[in-house]
């Protein structure tokens, strides 16, 4: 139902067509934090990471090789899914603030990393001269009704693939290490083993997403790895609410669309709305938006 | 130092009291068994087996499970769910991210036989049970991994009077061919179900005996009772 | 060579003893509270534009405005603390940095709105600005002025934990919560004067800042990673920890950027990292 609805843009506003693959892109970046966030309680605040790796990816696949974009997706979802997978290690060991402290770290030094190795990255200017091919014959033109097309279903793939987890024993498990961590070892349950399997699906995700960017705007800035990235998709994610697999996909929506309509205003009142609205979620919405709709629908049965 | 210089060996199919003082080092010495503590020096058997060097889950899977004095359970899970989710990951299906629940009939099953028996509702999200059901998930939790050796943490306590009565049956009713050692305070429920009791004072363990030698022991009734009551 | 070696050190000790000021704060309310205040450096940036009004404006000394700086600081912590912290101490981490992030969000675009988003300036005297030749090297009057300050500010921290009746409340707090509660220690009033004298804390490093590094909106931000790996290195709860975690942070950045300006951060963050991953409670931690 909800994905018949999102075939809309198409008709009802083509000329929205690039806001709507960004928010498919966002979309499916903020699924791929809710899965470590909202499902096995990691807080992240370094995913832009693997975002950023499968978008650099992507570009010096098209820069210098290749340009047939599901290549790039393929490569992408494969280096991201590596560095998560070595990241992981690290990662799961540690919560509270080390926890956060090491994934602000590990996010910041691969920015840094980045910035450095101009000669690969281009560095602050960003990676030029990326070339997107055709996709199935398809132009990524300015219309962007390819690049909504592609982005669209890369997420609803994605989304299935996710929805597939939640239900399946891992999903179960998931759940058991975010609801009581001391218990899962009482069962024989290897914490850690499916926790650094979670972080690597959910960087895989994310690189895929990152790819996506890259592909719809035929560029790569230095952006895509920055901190502001990681902390706006856990925004998002909180706002429509974590643990609700729709979530980020609402959270996304609701953002992007509200920062696009607000772009022409100062940025600075941008950040003190979202700041204001963050204070009142935590306040009095501590399940997003969707938690908040799910208690009213409890409350009116 | 909390404890030191232990011990103990536990023969299959018995029933163990570990009782002592608080402080004594009792559920400390479960911790060291279970492995969420590792020893400054010494070795642990299990079946024969070496098992000091494994982690906690590792030691789950060759057959020693536990409960917790505080209900260390999924609270918004649903008791078969939790049972579920144990039986699983027993059977090393927990890390299969493609089939989906349903098709696992079998565990589902086996979880519900295990919460029927012990007369667990299903349905209900755990932290909606009340607190003597609770008590009981802790111990389906534990059966679910299919122990040799279960160790029970205080399960009576906190219980009150008119749940007890569930929770002792099920304790009664546990397999004879499990190993089992716990904790109580309780000295009723102690007399009533084990064979063997183990006193633990100050870390170290005091004496080990049947019920009717213990409650001879002079020396345990100082540790309870003061010196005046010993000699009596 | 050895001058620039001086320099180094002695720049570095000097923003150390800032980033110490900015950074205490927030360690032991951490190891108290055991709350994410990523609003910390707000307090900071609240008494440098504090500092900044009252000397551009009002033409107030420079030193005369720092015990303002100081006590508006710990006047707007201990108002966000009784409205909006409190109700959140049981809460996860994750509520906490959000509650806070957002709160930093909107101090930015306040300040924004009252200042400007230019880089403001409150110059301290000229006697304090001076600088001083020790054996062929210059030194920066006004960052002696930092070390010097840094380290009397220490001395009575730690005099305050050490030995007053105040200070053996914290510690306990800090040590163990619950037990200090039940021996009739009123944690709620001890955490709330060391919220506040922390958050102050934060403000006069604020102000002391300016003159070092410049005064925006973005300072909130900007500092706020600074100030999270001296919490995290040095470890919660401690001051000892903090100061120590602070100078070799300031110290390291100031030769990266001398002997190794291509690295850029680089370095602080694979340190920081590195040293969480041996000591995930902080060199000093108690946790």
């Amino acid at each position: 139902m909800f994905w018949l609805c999102t075939l809309l843009p198409f008709v009802v506003t083509p000329a929205y067509l690039s806001l709507a693959s960004q928010i498919a892109i966002t979309a499916l970046f903020a699924l791929s934090l809710d899965l470590i966030l909202g499902y096995a309680g990691i807080v992240s605040l370094g995913h832009a990471a693997f975002f950023g790796v499968g978008a650099y990816s992507a570009g010096l696949l098209a820069k210098h090789y290749w340009g047939e974009p599901l290549a790039g997706l393929i490569l992408a979802a494969a280096a991201a899914g590596i560095v998560g997978y070595a990241m992981s290690h690290i990662v799961v060991r540690f919560r509270h603030l080390a926890l956060i402290m090491l994934t602000l770290g590990l996010g910041l030094l691969l920015h840094e990393a980045a910035n450095s190795a101009s000669d690969l990255t281009g560095g602050a200017d960003g990676l030029q001269g990326v070339k997107v091919g055709t996709l199935f014959g398809f132009k990524f033109d300015m219309f962007g009704r390819t690049a909504y097309a592609y982005s669209l279903a890369v997420l609803f793939v994605c989304f299935l693939v996710c929805r597939r987890i939640i239900h399946s024993p891992f999903g179960l498990a998931l759940r058991g290490i975010r609801e009581n961590a001391v218990r899962m070892p009482a069962i024989g349950a290897p914490s850690l083993a499916h926790l650094r399997k979670a972080y690597t699906i959910a960087a895989v995700m994310a690189g895929i997403a990152g790819a996506l960017l890259t592909h719809t705007t035929s560029t790569v800035s230095l952006e895509v790895l920055s901190f502001g990235r990681s902390a706006d998709v856990l925004v998002i994610l909180i706002l429509g609410g974590a643990g609700r697999l729709y979530g980020g996909i609402i959270g996304a929506i609701i953002y992007m669309v509200a920062r696009d309509q607000f772009s022409g205003i100062n940025p600075q009142y941008w950040y003190f709305w979202i700041g204001l609205l963050l204070v009142v979620v935590v306040m009095f919405l501590p399940n997003g938006i969707l938690g908040g709709l799910g208690a009213i629908y409890k409350k009116s049965k | 130092m909390v404890a030191q210089d232990i011990a103990l060996e536990l023969p299959p199919g018995v029933r163990y009291a570990l009782i002592g003082p608080n402080g004594a080092g009792k559920t400390t010495l479960m911790n060291l068994m279970t492995g969420m503590l590792a020893p400054d020096s010494g070795q642990i058997f299990l079946g024969g087996e070496e098992i000091t060097a494994l982690r906690p889950h590792a030691r789950v899977r060759k057959g020693l499970a536990r409960t917790f004095q505080i209900n260390t359970l999924f609270a918004n899970l649903s008791a078969l769910e939790s049972v579920t989710l144990a039986v699983l990951e027993r059977d090393g299906h927990a890390h299969n991210w493609w089939r989906g629940l349903p098709r696992f009939g079998a565990a589902i099953d086996e979880a519900q036989a295990i919460l029927d028996s012990l007369r667990i509702p299903p349905t209900r999200e755990t932290r909606e049970l009340p607190y003597g059901q609770q008590r009981l998930l802790e111990i389906a939790l534990a059966l679910a991994t299919r122990p040799r050796v279960l160790l029970l943490d205080e399960p009576a306590a906190g219980v009150p009077k008119d749940e007890s009565a569930a929770l002792f049956d099920a304790i009664a009713n546990l397999s004879r061919s499990l190993t089992i050692l716990f904790i109580e305070h309780d000295m009723d429920v102690v007399f009533r179900f084990a064979a063997q009791i183990i006193v633990m004072v100050g870390g170290r363990i005091l004496v080990q005996g049947t019920p009717d030698e213990i409650a001879r022991d002079a020396r345990v009734r100082e540790v309870y009772l003061g010196k005046a009551h010993a000699a009596a | 060579m050895l001058s620039s070696l001086a320099t180094v050190l002695f720049d570095g000790f000097a923003y150390g003893m800032l980033l110490f000021l900015l950074s205490v704060g927030l360690s032991v309310t951490l190891g108290m509270m055991n709350f994410v205040n990523l609003a910390h450096c707000s307090f900071a940036a609240v008494g440098g534009y504090c500092t900044v009004t009252l000397v551009n404006s009002f033409g107030w000394p420079f030193l005369a405005s720092l015990p303002i700086a100081f006590i508006a600081a710990a006047l707007v912590s201990v108002v966000l603390e009784r409205t909006l912290y409190r109700h959140l101490y049981r809460s996860s981490d994750l509520d906490q940095c959000l509650l806070t992030i957002g709160i930093v969000f909107v101090s930015v675009a306040a300040f924004a709105w009252f200042y400007t988003t230019e880089q403001q300036s409150a110059r301290p005297p000229e006697w304090l600005r001076a600088r001083i030749t020790v054996g062929g090297i210059n030194f920066a009057g006004y960052r002696l002025f930092l070390i010097v300050f840094g380290l009397a500010v220490t001395a009575i921290l730690v005099l305050l934990l050490e030995r007053t009746r105040f200070g053996a409340q914290v510690r306990a707090a800090v040590d163990n919560q619950r037990m200090a509660r039940g021996l009739g220690i009123d944690v709620d009033r001890a955490f709330m004067i060391t919220f506040a004298l922390g958050g102050g804390l934060a403000g006069l490093g604020g102000a002391l800042a300016i003159e070092v590094v410049g005064l925006d909106p973005t300072f909130a931000l900007a500092f706020l990673v600074y100030v999270l790996i001296v919490v995290a290195v040095g470890g919660l709860g401690s001051i000892g920890g903090s100061f120590a975690a602070a100078v070799v942070l300031g110290i390291s950045d100031m030769a990266g950027k001398y002997y190794f300006p291509w690295l850029g951060a680089f370095l602080i963050y694979l340190v920081m990292v590195g040293l969480l991953m041996w000591r995930p409670l902080g060199l000093f931690g108690k946790r």
